[in-house]
């Protein structure tokens, strides 16, 4: 839990402190941890889009993106335990782009656990970041927790050999509002996978999924969806205590059906538009998303950021550190049985940028 | 005589007037729409093509941030952006965005391309009620 910095605790960390001297206060004060029993802390980093111009030449925006949030990772105080990056790196897959995340990620003092975007997948259908940064689901247990990783970002074989080129594929992949795109899918064959893995679990061990895509139905004209999302829900409904993080949508976002609770993490790159902005199409996104602040286009920053999660008794507190903009905070709520942001939920509390048209 | 030629000439250009319809500016068929639609439709095509290319030196486009044009809000056009300090046009807002996230060059203000642009902006928004100064 985020605790206010006492003058004590400021001193204790002054080393840092001074080391972070450029850096705004808020970025050395993050998160204190609860240190006790199986409680701990990781972060989250998702969808920067590092763009390969030519040469040696990437898009600068998108890199400072990422870069800022490698450095304020390594400020954190108490470390994460480990920091996830949840898909989209490359913007179009390409070699140049992945190497260059890497490289930037490199320099991240901490154990990082990858999840990969369409944006990784479609131009070699994921070999080089096999290669590079391992499986595409895989699970791992700590301090209590089981973590499962999903590559959900997969479609139909179709709709994959249609394409004369691998850039051709990647392209159109990579355009949202592609009228030629295709919904995403997690698969039988992974599902199966999933289900052998789960069943090694008890019922009252907390569950966290990572994917990119969010594993339900949000606005299939941008793709954010995933087909068999069903499928992949009912294999997560004999669990007391589950929570799916994605990446993908490039926005504030959260949701609880049934048993699982959904929440997006930030985009470093650029926030997209809610779909409910885009008025020739129905949408659903869910109501109980509290939405975050419009954009200002004069801040390229603005709208973007990455998460601090604080996982206590296996429900997860998410600090969403957004730069350019007040820190939004999402707890769950044992009573109401939903996460709920700790400052904006109660409609009268909401501010005038929260309205999307 | 004067005045009943008068009154002839009269009648002789009235009658060669209402005899070409087409030199009245009120009256259309329904070809004549589907003909103007089909060429503001082509210039429409034309900027979703430019939306979802490099407009400027870094490769970025448009769509990348605004899928299907969205939140580039055409209906709230003129507004005052504190930013720019002023009341400003949708133009002036797509030449920012060229310029920053695509660090291109602006268009000229009735540059074929900034027409084409518009249209497609505001076609997306089709049916929204227009809001000049909203935020
Ligand atoms: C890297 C992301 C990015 C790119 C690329 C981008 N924009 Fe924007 N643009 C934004 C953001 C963020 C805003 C603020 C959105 C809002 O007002 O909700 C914005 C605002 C705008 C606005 C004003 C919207 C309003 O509500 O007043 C217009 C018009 C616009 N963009 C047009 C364009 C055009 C045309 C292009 C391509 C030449 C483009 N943008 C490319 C991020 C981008
Ligand atoms: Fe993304
Ligand atoms: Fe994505």
């Amino acid at each position: 839990m985020k605790k206010k910095m006492t003058r004590r605790r400021f001193l204790k960390r002054t080393a840092v402190a001074a080391a972070a001297a450029s850096l705004p206060l808020s970025v050395v004060e993050f998160s204190w941890g609860s240190g006790s029993g199986k409680n701990f802390t990781f972060a989250y980093i998702s969808d920067s889009h590092l763009t390969h111009i030519k040469g040696t030449k990437f898009v600068r925006n998108f890199d400072q993106g990422l870069k800022k949030a490698v450095t304020e990772c390594n400020f954190m105080s108490p470390k994460p335990d480990f920091v996830v990056y949840g898909g989209d790196l490359a913007q179009l897959g390409k070699r140049e782009e992945l190497d260059h995340g890497l490289e930037i990620i490199s320099r991240l003092r901490h154990p990082v656990k990858w999840v990969i975007g369409e944006h990784d997948y479609y131009l070699d259908l994921g070999r080089y970041w096999q290669e590079k940064m391992g499986k595409l689901n895989y699970s791992f247990d700590h301090k209590g927790v089981h973590f499962v990783v999903l590559n959900s970002i997969l479609t139909y074989e179709p709709w994959i050999k249609q394409w004369k080129t691998p850039q051709e594929r990647m392209a159109n992949m990579a355009r949202l509002d592609n009228p030629k795109g295709s919904p995403f899918i997690v698969g039988d064959l992974q599902i199966e996978w999933m289900k052998l893995d789960l069943a090694k679990v008890s019922k009252d061990t907390p569950v966290v999924v990572m994917s990119h895509s969010p594993l339900y139905k949000i606005f299939k004209p941008w793709n954010f969806w995933t087909d068999d999302a069903e499928k992949v829900q009912n294999v997560l409904k004999h669990f007391n205590n589950v929570t799916v993080l994605h990446g993908h949508v490039h926005q504030i976002m959260y949701n609880q059906i049934g048993n699982i609770t959904f929440e997006a993490m930030m985009s470093t790159s650029w926030p997209w538009p809610y779909p409910v902005s885009y008025i020739k199409k129905p949408n659903q996104v869910p109501k109980l998303t509290v939405m975050m602040n419009r954009a200002d286009p004069f801040h390229e920053r603005d709208a973007t950021g990455w998460s601090i999660l604080d996982m206590e008794n296996g429900r997860v507190t998410n600090h969403y550190k957004l730069w350019e903009n007040k820190d939004r905070i999402l707890k769950y709520d044992d009573k109401l049985g939903y996460p709920v942001d700790t400052e904006y939920q109660a409609p009268a509390s909401r501010i005038p940028p929260q309205d999307h048209y | 005589m004067v005045k009943s030629l008068r009154n002839l000439i009269a009648l002789v250009v009235f009658l060669t007037v209402a005899a070409s319809a087409t030199l009245f500016a009120d009256e259309f068929s329904k070809k004549d729409v589907e003909k103007w639609n089909k060429e503001f439709m082509t210039v429409v095509n034309q900027g979703e093509k430019l939306f979802h290319s490099a407009l400027g030196t870094n490769t970025v486009s448009c769509d990348m941030c605004h899928p299907n044009a969205a939140n580039t809000h055409p209906e709230t056009y003129p507004k005052f952006q504190k930013q720019i300090g002023k009341v400003v046009a949708l133009r002036d807002m797509i030449n920012w965005c060229i310029q920053n996230p695509l660090e291109g060059e602006p268009l000229k203000l009735d540059d074929p391309k900034m027409i084409a642009l518009e249209a497609y902006i505001t076609w997306e928004r089709k049916g929204k009620p227009l809001e000049p100064g909203r935020h």
